[in-house]
């Protein structure tokens, strides 16, 4: 339902991505994964029309996104960045609210329908008894909650999640994903999101997409991208990959001395740098 | 006691909490109704000539004949009104400004509008003072003009806020070097130039306010209706995307209407540089950021403000009249210091 086809982005010539393929079936919970710089949020952009490519097309639903009514992708479609803004005083029912945007007339009148989703949204959530506190005061893992109670009260088909984990600690990232895992599961949403944790992207994800140089390097179910050869390939990490037993998915230990280690002391560094810490 | 329910009682507390804040920003939505109309009481009341304030109310409201009658109708209610629309075009170009630039320091002057304005005005003045009575209208197309130019320099696949912010630098920086040139050079002339130049309100009477009324309508009715979009573009272009709003042409039309408001008050009374920096943020913090209350709240303070100040220029040093721009800076700035440091708790 959502297609990159022939996809070249980037800022001036300098290109970031080049002739990309994509597809994303409807149903499917992708988790893009690659190393910093590969070009992972800009896709993320693109996908979501905040950026134009310079060529190629994105489909939604068979038609270019950029050829469609903005307000009608709206109703199908939502994007949480990374670390979004919100005004201080704004609490999270404000914030919230601001999903029924694309289904509300010209002068923005919720209509008892758009009070119940929000309801709904924030419910479906557990953040409901938050929903007077100011979004500035809560804990990062209950603003991310907000955040995506705000992407499900716009009813999407689509959810793209730009690093929902980051900044988190580990209980709420496992949260958050078991979220994100649940609204794929329970509501049908088709979700692509970029994950920095190969582990718990091969954990939570359907299809996994590995982008290098600018590319599409591989993608597949995480059995059969997460093999000691890609790992090694992409991310210049040697790994051991193990199959999980409770999860039934991969996963991967690095193995020691498995990068080379960055630091050179030198003889200079030796002489001068330890010298000084025992004198 | 288990963990439901102590959710239901913080669900509680918090609906009490939001049922406060409502009260709390309509209180102070009709305290700030109730400033301006004590301003403009007190305005018409004070002058060279006082009047009390129920001869005021009277004069107003009733017909009638007498010296006090003259006074109000003919010169101080016109003066005042025209103080009270421009303190509300002003307040709300910058309300507009800083809630798309998302920038604490953006006012009607990063978009040109007082160097355009200036510059436009300098050159009628001094170059050719003959002309004086297309002040106005020169003033009011000379800040339109600037705005568009800045919107262009800084358009670059799109507006980044920071580039165009740092292009109306340059650009205002740039026409302000014309209007200090034109200064420099016709030295004898300056004089006449000054008063525009820290704006002021001597003189200003019905036709003014004829000029200014309908924009200050058409402005604030538009400023109103698209307030929830402003919510919306606070929280990040891509936010904004994703929930459909086209955040180009919505950034453009709200930037064509700041301008619009700020060029219409500055074509009338001279560049009030101060009122549509300072009045946002001083109503920000008396009511906060959402900009369903913020704007029609930032348009009865500012308005409130001009007329208090206006009269305070008229009264303080009688019978020489201070240009009001002065008094604004003089008076506002204190005042606000003072709000920022926590003389009103924002937490509402």
């Amino acid at each position: 339902m959502l297609k990159a086809d022939n996809l070249t982005l980037g800022y001036g010539d300098n290109f970031i991505l080049r002739d990309l393929e994509l597809t994303v079936e409807r149903g499917d919970l992708v988790a893009i994964i690659g190393v910093n710089g590969s070009g992972k949020s800009t896709l993320l952009k693109a996908l979501s029309r905040s950026m134009r490519p310079c060529r190629g097309v994105v489909y939604l639903d068979g038609r270019s996104i950029f050829r469609q009514d903005t307000r009608s992708v709206a109703r199908k479609l939502a994007i949480l960045p990374q670390a979004p803004k919100v005004p201080e005083d704004f609490t999270v029912r404000d914030l919230v609210s601001y999903g029924r945007q694309p289904h509300l007339a010209w002068n923005s009148r919720m209509k008892p329908k758009d009070f119940e989703m929000v309801d709904w949204a924030m419910a479906a959530t557990r953040i409901d008894y938050l929903q007077h506190r100011l979004v500035s005061t809560l804990s990062g893992g209950e603003r991310q909650k907000a955040w995506l109670a705000l992407a499900l009260a716009q009813q999407p088909q689509i959810l793209l999640l730009d690093e929902p984990t980051t900044f988190l600690d580990i209980g709420c990232q496992f949260e958050v994903l078991e979220l994100v895992k649940n609204l794929n599961r329970e509501l049908g949403i088709t979700v692509v999101m970029v994950l920095h944790d190969i582990n718990q992207a091969a954990r939570y994800s359907k299809t996994m997409v590995v982008l290098k140089d600018g590319s599409v390097y591989k993608s597949g179910t995480p059995r059969e991208v997460i093999t000691e050869e890609v790992i090694a390939e992409v991310f210049h990490v040697r790994v051991k990959v193990l199959e999980d037993p409770d999860n039934h998915c991969p996963y991967f230990i690095p193995l020691s001395g498995s990068v080379n280690c960055p630091l050179e002391v030198g003889s200079y560094g030796k002489d001068n740098f330890l010298d000084r810490r025992s004198g | 006691m288990g963990r439901a329910a102590v959710k239901d009682i913080r669900v509680e507390a918090s609906k009490t909490s939001v049922r406060e804040r409502t009260v709390y920003r309509l209180t102070m939505m009709s305290v700030l109704a109730g400033l301006c109309i004590a301003s403009l009481v007190l305005s018409v009341s004070f002058g060279a000539l006082h009047i009390p304030a129920g001869e005021v109310v009277k004069a107003l409201l009733s017909d009638g004949d007498g010296v006090n009658r003259q006074v109000i109708w003919n010169i101080r209610l016109p003066r005042t009104l025209v103080a009270g629309l421009v303190g509300i075009c002003l307040s709300l170009s910058g309300v507009i400004l800083q809630g798309i630039m998302r920038n604490p320091l953006a006012s009607p002057g990063i978009i040109g509008v007082s160097s355009g304005s200036g510059l436009a005005a300098v050159i009628i003045l001094i170059v050719l003072p003959n002309y004086y009575y297309l002040v106005t209208p020169f003033a009011f197309l000379g800040a339109f003009a600037a705005t568009i130019l800045i919107y262009l320099l800084a358009w670059k696949n799109g507006i980044n806020p920071m580039r165009l912010i740092l292009s109306g630098v340059a650009v205002s920086a740039f026409l302000g070097a014309g209007i200090n040139a034109l200064m420099i050079l016709f030295p004898d002339r300056v004089h006449g130039v000054m008063s525009f130049m820290v704006g002021g309100l001597a003189a200003r009477t019905w036709k003014h306010f004829y000029i200014l009324w309908p924009y200050t309508l058409i402005g604030t009715a538009a400023a109103m209706v698209i307030s929830p979009k402003l919510n919306v573009l606070m929280l990040g272009d891509e936010i904004a995307i994703s929930l459909g709003v086209k955040v180009e042409r919505t950034r453009m039309a709200f930037i064509a209407l700041a301008s619009l408001l700020a060029a219409s008050a500055v074509s009338i009374v001279g560049i009030l540089g101060f009122v549509g920096l300072i009045v946002p943020h001083i109503t920000r913090l008396i009511i906060g950021s959402d900009h369903r209350y913020l704007i029609p709240a930032s348009a009865l303070s500012g308005a409130s403000l001009l007329m208090a100040c206006d009269t305070v220029a008229r009264v303080i040093m009688d019978p020489v009249e201070i240009p009001v721009g002065i008094i604004m800076a003089a008076l506002g700035a204190p005042f606000f210091l003072y709000l920022l440091r926590g003389g009103i708790k924002s937490d509402a």
